[in-house]
């Protein structure tokens, strides 16, 4: 079934009878030629293009819970391509080009709102760091703009360009950054796989590998043992716990990261604003809550909440920059578990053991990764080899002093 | 979070900051023939338990002192603090 703005008219009239489930919900195979462990945004995307680009179909996507109930429905929906590495920048461009044109290529609804995003500058070293950033963007194909103070104010006077700590000077601009709608995007994905013949096996946990001689034959799960020529986990939060069951150890600690909502509003916010220097962030959802959140809770964890202290640390940063916040109630919050990297980049790589593959470490920035990681995962998965603008993303790079350390902080994952 | 400090008693875990795995404290021999993948595994991987984890906590904004904190990841109950120097000595460390 496809969508359309005319089928839309025509469910109205006739008491939307017509609409049918947007995916199958079959019983797993005996086996498959790829299992990909993880129905979130990254696994669903990789089964999408590996039907898609590759003509591979005969493909399972095994979720413990229900898809997009992890990290893909827990962000703050920020998509751009505003890296500043060789390693990441052309990655994160292919992605954002993808999203442009995803809606109409998965047939689905995903609400990709490109309405800018603002990093906010208050020191001259800040705005170095950011026309340096803006150049390299430029370089490789994304767009970027650097606005002085006056430029800030003509978009969002309410911000408090006064403060004594950190006065407003300026910001850069990535007009072609915004929000997408993240349940649609795990759920375009699922029905584009679907209807390409990709069975999405919900409420089926992957509980363990079976390994013999160095090659994966397929994964243990709460349904029995389910065989497999390749297998590739893609869960997120959850890596170091299911790559354990393999016998790996990674270079990923697990964190949490909290995300908030206000009451609704008018429109007030019709873009992305980020206070860096402040730890936080915010944008107003087509329903007017203000989305926003902050820092990490800085400790390893996986709780799927956060703690007091953080709530308290991203209201202070909220209402530096927004004092108008301070009337603003605040409706819910929650948190997501994360995988954070010893680097704060990704990875997208084959493991020694033969037919299994791995895809996770993608700290809090991983929601706007989804179409390119699905894209290059699935690359991989079909060729053998790594997609070009995801070279980087290897398993061995910090045994090679090949890091992709945006933001130059060492090996501390809570720092990235 | 409360944690409760060997010698002080029980302060906010905020006056502390996180440094991570308290496997950090058995740093590798440099002059051993393995070095550089020894260093490579204690820099770069962990663990990553979900349950019980021993990790280091600096009391930065107190009494300036390492200690190891067993804690639960999942329920961030905490079990057992130490001062790091008595976990570091109890393996044979002088210092
Ligand atoms: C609060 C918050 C805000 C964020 N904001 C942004 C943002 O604004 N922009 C951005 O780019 N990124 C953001 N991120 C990061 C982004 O959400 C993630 O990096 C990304 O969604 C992870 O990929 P995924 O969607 O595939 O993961 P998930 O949706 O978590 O998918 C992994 C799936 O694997 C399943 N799974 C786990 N173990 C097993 C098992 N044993 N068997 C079977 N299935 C299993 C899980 O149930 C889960 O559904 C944010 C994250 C959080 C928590």
């Amino acid at each position: 079934m496809r969508y359309s703005g005319l089928k839309v008219i025509k469910e109205a009239l006739t008491g939307h009878k017509g609409w049918r489930p947007a995916w199958r919900d079959p019983e797993p195979k005996k086996s498959y030629d790829v299992v990909i462990i993880g129905g979130g945004g990254h696994g669903l995307a990789t089964a999408y293009y590996l039907a898609k680009n590759h003509g591979v179909t005969n493909v399972a996507v095994i979720e413990k819970g229900w898809i997009g109930g992890g990290n893909v429905g827990r962000n703050t929906t920020i998509i751009r391509s505003n890296y500043l590495l060789d390693g990441n920048e052309p990655f994160y461009e292919l992605s954002l080009k993808l999203w442009e044109g995803l809606e109409q290529d998965f047939n689905y609804n995903a609400m990709v709102s490109q309405r800018g995003i603002l990093n906010l500058v208050h020191t001259d070293a800040q705005r170095d760091a950011a026309r340096r950033r803006g150049n390299a963007m430029i370089l490789n194909g994304s767009d970027a703009e650097l606005l002085d103070a006056e430029g800030v104010r003509a978009m969002y006077p309410f911000l408090n360009f006064n403060d004594a700590r950190f006065p407003i000077k300026g910001g850069l601009l990535h007009r072609r950054g915004g929000t997408v709608r993240h349940d649609a995007v795990a759920w375009g994905y699922a029905r584009g796989a679907d209807l390409r013949g990709v069975d999405i096996i919900q409420n089926c946990e992957v509980t363990g590998f079976r390994i013999e001689n160095g090659k994966c034959l397929g994964v243990e799960t709460s349904k029995g043992f389910i065989g497999a020529n390749k297998v590739a986990s893609c869960v997120a939060g959850s890596s170091s716990r299911v790559m354990e069951k393999a016998g790996m150890r990674l270079p990923i600690e697990s964190h949490v990261l909290q995300a908030f909502v206000s009451e609704g509003l008018k429109p007030v916010l019709d873009g992305v604003v980020t206070f860096g220097a402040g730890h936080f962030y915010v944008s107003q959802s087509d329903k007017g809550g203000l989305v926003f959140g902050g820092d990490l809770d800085m400790y390893n964890s996986y709780a799927q909440r956060g703690n007091l202290p953080v709530v308290e640390d991203v209201m202070e940063g909220g209402m530096a920059l927004m004092p108008m916040l301070g009337r603003v109630r605040m409706l819910r919050s929650w948190g997501g578990i994360m995988d954070m990297s010893m680097d704060g980049s990704p990875f997208i790589d084959k493991t020694h053991i033969d037919g299994l593959y791995f895809n996770g470490g993608w700290c809090y920035g991983g929601f706007k990764a989804t179409p390119a990681s699905g894209w290059c995962y699935a690359h991989l998965l079909a060729t053998d080899t790594p997609h070009k603008v995801a070279a980087a993303y290897r398993l061995d790079r910090f045994r090679r002093g090949c890091m992709i350390d945006e933001k130059g902080q060492g090996a501390q994952p809570n720092l990235h | 979070m409360i944690i409760n400090h060997p010698i002080l008693g029980p302060r906010d875990a905020q006056e502390f900051t996180y440094l991570g795995d308290a496997s950090l404290i058995d740093r590798p021999d440099w002059q051993a023939e393995d070095a550089a993948d020894q260093f490579h595994d204690y820099l770069y991987l962990r663990d990553n338990p979900a349950g019980e984890h021993r990790e280091l906590w600096f009391h930065e904004q107190g009494d300036r002192s390492w200690l190891v904190v067993t804690r639960n990841t999942v329920t961030h109950e905490i079990l057992t603090v130490e001062l790091a120097r008595d976990v570091a000595r109890a393996r044979g460390r002088s210092k």
